[in-house]
C-alpha cells in the first residue's frame, strides 16, 4: 500500500485536542484550588496553599457524613431498581405475544427518558402535590391520610428512586430486549418438546440468555455510586428535606454558588471526582474481566 | 387453537393490563400538561382535568405566544442545538478518523487515552466554571456549546463502527491520487450516516434538554435557553420578571394552564423527532455494541 503522509491525520484530530485540553484538562489542573485558599484577585496559582485544610474544614462540618450517606443510599437504591426493574418488564414483554401491542408498550415507555428534569418535575410537582394531586387525591379516597411526597425526610429519597425508575426503566429495557432476540429460539422448541413450563423456559433459557448483559450491566453501574442525580435532585428539593435529600453534586453546588466558596465546593467535586474514578477503574476492570467488554 | 391453562390465562390477562398500565404512565406526564394546557383556569383549580382539557380554551398558549422572553429564549435554544449538534458531529468524525487507523498513526495509543481520560475523571463544577469565565464566555452561546463540543462517547461509537468498514474502500482511493481529508469526507462520512443521524438526534436531544449550564453560564435572563428559563421562571413561577401588562394578562390565564402550555411546547421539538428516534435507538444500540 502506498503509505501517505500522516500529517492530515495530526491535522485533524487537533482542533478536538485543544478544546479537550481548554475544558478538560485545564480545569483538572485548576482542581488544585481544592489545596488552596483561593482569592479571585490572586488567581488560581497566586492564591496561598493550605494544604488539606479545605478538606478538613468541610469534613469536620456536622451535616457532611449525613450527605455522603445520602448520596449513597440514594445511589445505591437507584441502581438495584434499575437494574431489576427493566429486566422484569423485558421478561414480561418477551411473554407478549401480540406485535402491535409490544411495539406500542415499548414506543411509549421509551418516553420520559427523553424528557428532562424540568418538565418531568413540573409535572410531578403538580401530581404529587397533598392537596390537589391525583396521587394523594387516590390516597385519601382509599383512606388513607396526604403525603407529602417532596417535603418529608421519610418519603423524598423514595420519591427520588421511583420516579427515576419511572424516567428511566423503558430505556433500559432495550439493551436487555436486544440480548433476548439473540437467543436461539431451537432451545426453547427443545424444551418444549422435554415438557418445560413457560416458567421453567424463563428460568432456563431466557434469564441466562440475559446474563451476560445483567452481568455488564451491573458492573458498569458501580461507577454511579456517588452519582445519586444531580439535576433531579436539585430540582425537586427544598430546605425542609436537606436532611434525607441533600447529596454530594448539591453540597458541591450550594457551597460554590450560593455561598462562593470556591475552594471548599471544590475540595467536595475533587473527593467524589477520586473516588468515582477509582470506582470507574474498577467497574472497567470487571467488565473486561468478566464480561469481555471494552470500550475500544 | 392451542388450549392455555386456567392460571396461563390469568397470566396473560393480567400481563396485559400490567404492561398497559406501565405505558399509560409513561404517557401520562405528557396528556396531563397538555390536557392542563387547554383547560380553564376553574376546572384546573377545581382539580378536575387529568386526561381531558375540561372548559376547552387557547388562551393559555395566546398568552405564551405573545410572551417575547419565551419566543426569545426559544430562539437561542434553536441556536444552541444548530451549532452544537453540527460541531459535536464534525468533531467526532475529525476525531474517530485518525484514530481508526490503527496501524498508520503514530500515539494512536496516546490520543485515545487522552480523550477517554476525561470521561473518567474531571475537575468539577467551579473549576469548569472559572474556564469559561476567565475564557470570557459568560452570557455568551458559545458558553453552552464549547465545554461539550467533543462527544467522547459518540466518538467510541463512531471509532468502532469506521473500524469495521473495509479497508480496500480507502486503497482504491488513494490509488486515485486521494488524500485522507478527501477519503474522511467522500468514503467515510457518507458511509455512517446512519450513525452520525442516531448520535445527532441524541445530540438535538441532549443540548435541547440541558439547563444548568444556561442557568451557571448566564447571568441574566435574557441570555438563557429554554429549558433554563423553563426550570427559573416557569417552574419556579418567577412573578418579579414580569411587566405590569403580563401580570394583568397573567391573571386571566390561570398560573397553572400558563405554566402547562409553555412546558408542552417546549416538549413538541422532541416529540417531533421522537419517531426517528425511536428507529434508529436499537440500530444505534447494535452498531454501538459491535466490537472486535
Amino acid at each position: 500500500m502506498k503509505r501517505l503522509n500522516q500529517l492530515p491525520l495530526h491535522l485533524m484530530l487537533l482542533p478536538g485536542v485543544i478544546l479537550v485540553f481548554i475544558f478538560a484538562y485545564i480545569p483538572m489542573s485548576g482542581a488544585v484550588i481544592a489545596f488552596k485558599h483561593f482569592v479571585p484577585s490572586k488567581g488560581i496559582w497566586g492564591s496561598e496553599w493550605v494544604g488539606f485544610e479545605n478538606f478538613r474544614y468541610v469534613f469536620n462540618l456536622p451535616g457532611t457524613m449525613q450527605v455522603i450517606w445520602n448520596t449513597i443510599s440514594i445511589a445505591g437504591m437507584k441502581i438495584i431498581a434499575g437494574l431489576i426493574v427493566p429486566i422484569v418488564v423485558t421478561l414480561l414483554l418477551n411473554e407478549v405475544r401480540l406485535v402491535f401491542f409490544k411495539r406500542t408498550v415499548q414506543t411509549l415507555v421509551y418516553l420520559p427518558h427523553f424528557l428532562s428534569w424540568v418538565i418531568l418535575s413540573s409535572i410531578l410537582i403538580d401530581i404529587l402535590s397533598p392537596s390537589e394531586g391525583i396521587v394523594n387525591k387516590l390516597i385519601v379516597a382509599l383512606g388513607g391520610d396526604p403525603i407529602y411526597f417532596l417535603g418529608s425526610n421519610a418519603w423524598f429519597p423514595f420519591t427520588l428512586v421511583v420516579s427515576d425508575v419511572w424516567k428511566e426503566f423503558g430505556y433500559g429495557t432495550i439493551v436487555y430486549l436486544a440480548a433476548v432476540t439473540a437467543i436461539n429460539p431451537a432451545l426453547y422448541e427443545a424444551a418444549k418438546v422435554d415438557g418445560a413450563s413457560r416458567w421453567r423456559q424463563i428460568w432456563h433459557i431466557t434469564l441466562p440468555g440475559m446474563l451476560p448483559v445483567i452481568v455488564l450491566m451491573g458492573v458498569l453501574s458501580l461507577g454511579n455510586v456517588l452519582n445519586a442525580g444531580f439535576e433531579q435532585v436539585f430540582i425537586l428539593y427544598s430546605p425542609s428535606v436537606y436532611e434525607s435529600g441533600d447529596i454530594l453534586d448539591t453540597l458541591v453546588y450550594r457551597i460554590g454558588f450560593v455561598d462562593t466558596q470556591y475552594d471548599v465546593s471544590t475540595a467536595v467535586g475533587l473527593f467524589k471526582s477520586g473516588v468515582s474514578f477509582v470506582l470507574i477503574c474498577v467497574s472497567y476492570w470487571l467488565a473486561a474481566r468478566f464480561a469481555n467488554y471494552r470500550i475500544f | 387453537m392451542i388450549r392455555l391453562s386456567m392460571g396461563r390465562r390469568v397470566f396473560v390477562v393480567a400481563n396485559y393490563a400490567f404492561l398497559s398500565i406501565l405505558a399509560i404512565l409513561c404517557i401520562f406526564p405528557v396528556v396531563h400538561e397538555l390536557a392542563i394546557s387547554f383547560s380553564s383556569a376553574d376546572a384546573i383549580s377545581a382539580g378536575k382535568v387529568n386526561f381531558w382539557p375540561i372548559g376547552f380554551t387557547t388562551s393559555a398558549y395566546e398568552f405564551t405566544l405573545q410572551k417575547d422572553e419565551f419566543i426569545h429564549a426559544t430562539g437561542i435554544s434553536l441556536l444552541r442545538v444548530l451549532l452544537g449538534c453540527s460541531l459535536n458531529m464534525l468533531l467526532t468524525l475529525l476525531i474517530a478518523f485518525p484514530l481508526s487507523k490503527e496501524s498508520v498513526l503514530k500515539f494512536r495509543t496516546g490520543y485515545v487515552w487522552y480523550f477517554v481520560f476525561t470521561m473518567l475523571f474531571s475537575g468539577g463544577m467551579i473549576p469548569g466554571y472559572l474556564i469559561v469565565k476567565n475564557l470570557g464566555l459568560i452570557d455568551s452561546i458559545w458558553a453552552l456549546v464549547l465545554p461539550g463540543a467533543v462527544p467522547i462517547f459518540n466518538v467510541v461509537l463512531m471509532l468502532n463502527f469506521f473500524r469495521g468498514l473495509p479497508k480496500e474502500l480507502e486503497e482504491a482511493a488513494f490509488m486515485d491520487g486521494a488524500g485522507y481529508l478527501t477519503s474522511l469526507f467522500r468514503i467515510y462520512a457518507p458511509l455512517s450516516l446512519p450513525v452520525l443521524a442516531t448520535t445527532g438526534l441524541f445530540t438535538i436531544v441532549t443540548h435541547w434538554n440541558t439547563w444548568f449550564d444556561g442557568l451557571i453560564f448566564m447571568n441574566s435572563m435574557q441570555h438563557y435557553p429554554l429549558s433554563t428559563y423553563l426550570q427559573t421562571v416557569v417552574v419556579n413561577m418567577n412573578l418579579g420578571s414580569m411587566s405590569l401588562e403580563q401580570l394583568q394578562q397573567f391573571q386571566v390565564v390561570n398560573q397553572q394552564n400558563a405554566k402547562a402550555a409553555q412546558v408542552f411546547l417546549s416538549i413538541v421539538p422532541i416529540m417531533a423527532i421522537y419517531p426517528f428516534l425511536q428507529k434508529y435507538l436499537v440500530q444505534g444500540m447494535v452498531i454501538g455494541g459491535v466490537k472486535e
